[in-house]
């Protein structure tokens, strides 16, 4: 008899269940999932996206024309870049703004939440905001390095191609510096003072406890920091879609050939190709995020 | 530090009260000589802002509350009851949030356009839900997870369904976590850039942030810099409000995932 409820309420559960989770997986399978298979189905194929032009099946064709393409070799090299200095420099002012913030001083809840800020405007809006303060008549960056001699007078900043990157991984850093540093610090507030004290009476230099105690406690969060920001930073878009056309990124270009060029010609199968191995680089580093998290669910 | 932190913003504010011919003159001008707010009206009397502003107001709101329904019903069913494939479940809706936006994008644009959903509210709605599902869902399962069984049980013993446990006690013990998710979740969808530039293609459609790339003058070189300066000091301001206000909360959610290791 009792067994009877039991298994009778199991049911029950299952089926509610099932009721719950259906909303989330209908919009994720929708929106998430089945997109991601239609691109990979589509980059098999030739076609564009203005009707009258023939949908035809050419296999391995667009992955083999990747290679041959330039401009997305140079996005590719320009995403990389990219992710490589703004992540470096993002993690080392991050940790800087980190460990200043765990020392007591007036104020710090204040300071804690100014910095927050840069992580909560719209990427748009703060890619304005430095694009004028870059702006080559008038904007107050540009006149200072002329004033300095760092530039010939009247250089347009984002329209050389060094210059630019390096303004727009300045932005990036200033944007996202702020949620390393908050990261960083909730893995410094978990090391216990007690390590400090016992290091200070052992006579160790604040250097050593540095890198003897700090440094290995707060590496999972390090890594896992280090791991999100690089997943973020490969798939960069805003800043350098509003910033300059000059140098551009993988999502930059994609977007380019799916939304611009696939209304004239046969450019969406070479779209999606693109898509897809974009979604492929950042798999790699994702399964390498998943495993770094370990993540356990029971 | 701070300067480097807080500088663009003073810069953005004293810009866009200084009228265009001080602002285009060259000389670093740290604040105006003659402050004007007129930047401020033309920003609404030149351009529908209005209308963009609640746009952004529609759609990352009605994100947020579906979002959170629908976070808080997975999430629940994953912290506590009784079923098969949890892990499947959980790993599905968590590997949506290592999907590079780009990757689906032409394909999302093709669904929507023969839903006719292109430059709807819904057609930017439907997506967003989906980019914050996994981080609604995982921390609201983390919040569910830490409330203790028993009440559930006293719950149950008093006749209370498994569904009206969740609603009625579950979700409002929760409160904090969906305060902070619906931050999280409010901020992105506000935020948002790829997806908003792309199935909203009419100006008096665009959201906040496309509508701020795309600012124009009356010619191409001709950027109305001190407008557009007051439009984005306008749409920080209240993120900055929010910001002072829910610091605590916004860093716990941002961290939760990050700091268990």
């Amino acid at each position: 008899m009792s067994t009877k409820i039991k298994i009778k309420y199991k049911k029950k559960e299952i089926w509610l269940g099932f009721w719950l989770v259906l909303p989330a997986m209908l919009a994720i399978f929708i929106t998430a999932f089945f997109p991601l298979l239609k691109t990979f189905w589509d980059s098999f194929f030739s076609f564009g996206l203005r009707p009258g032009i023939l949908k035809r099946f050419i296999g391995f064709d667009n992955y083999v024309r990747l290679f041959h393409d330039a401009r997305f070799m140079t996005s590719l090299w320009n995403t990389l870049i990219f992710t490589l200095i703004s992540v470096t420099l993002e993690f080392i002012l991050g940790l800087a703004t980190a460990l200043i913030l765990n020392a007591k001083f007036a104020l710090r809840g204040l300071v804690r939440a100014a910095i927050l800020i840069p992580w909560a405007v719209p990427t748009s809006v703060s890619s304005q905001m430095w694009k004028w303060m870059y702006n080559d008549q008038y904007g107050i960056v540009a006149q200072i390095l002329y004033k300095l001699g760092w530039l010939a007078p009247g250089t347009p900043i984002l329209s050389e191609k060094w210059s630019s990157m390096m303004a727009i991984i300045a932005v990036d850093v200033w944007k996202t510096a702020p949620f390393m540093a908050l990261l960083l610090l909730a893995g410094l507030q978990t090391i216990p003072s007690e390590l400090y004290e016992a290091a200070r009476i052992d006579g160790a230099s604040g250097w050593k406890q540095f890198t003897k105690i700090t440094l290995p406690i707060l590496s999972p969060t390090i890594a896992v920091a280090l791991i999100f920001r690089t997943l973020d930073a490969l798939r960069v878009f805003d800043i350098f879609y509003i910033m300059n056309k000059s140098v551009e990124t993988l999502a930059v270009y994609n977007r380019h050939i799916l939304m611009d060029r696939a209304f004239t010609g046969a450019w969406f199968g070479y779209g999606s190709a693109i898509s897809v191995v974009i979604f492929l680089i950042i798999s790699i580093f994702a399964i390498i995020y998943m495993r770094s998290l370990n993540l356990k669910f029971e | 530090m701070l300067i480097f932190y807080i500088f663009p913003f003073y810069y953005a504010i004293s810009s866009s009260i200084t009228p265009n011919s001080e602002l285009f003159s060259k000389s670093i001008k740290l604040f105006p000589k003659h402050p004007t707010f007129k930047n401020y009206i033309l920003v609404f009397t030149e351009r529908p802002f209005y209308k963009n502003i609640l746009n952004s107001i529609i759609v990352a709101g009605a994100t947020t509350i579906l979002s959170l329904i629908f976070g808080s019903f997975a999430g629940y069913a994953v912290a506590r009851l009784k079923m098969p494939g949890k892990v499947a479940i959980m790993s599905l809706i968590l590997a949506v949030s290592m999907f590079p936006q780009v990757s689906i994008l032409g394909a999302l644009f093709q669904i929507l356009r023969s839903m006719r959903l292109i430059n709807t509210y819904q057609g930017l709605i439907l997506p967003y839900i989906a980019l914050n599902l996994p981080l609604t869902t995982w921390i609201l399962h983390n919040f569910f997870k830490d409330i203790p069984v028993s009440i559930e049980e006293s719950a149950a013993i008093d006749g209370c369904s498994k569904f009206m446990t969740l609603w009625r006690i579950i979700i409002p013990l929760s409160a904090p976590g969906l305060v902070t998710t619906g931050l999280l979740t409010f901020i992105a969808a506000w935020n948002e850039f790829l997806f908003a530039l792309t199935f909203m293609q009419l100006p008096e459609k665009y959201t906040v942030p496309v509508a701020i790339a795309m600012f124009s003058g009356k010619t191409f070189y001709e950027l109305p810099w001190g407008q557009l300066m007051a439009a984005a000091v306008i749409v920080t301001l209240p993120l900055v409000i929010l910001v002072l206000i829910f610091q605590k909360k916004i860093v716990a959610g941002l961290t939760a995932g990050a700091v268990k290791g």
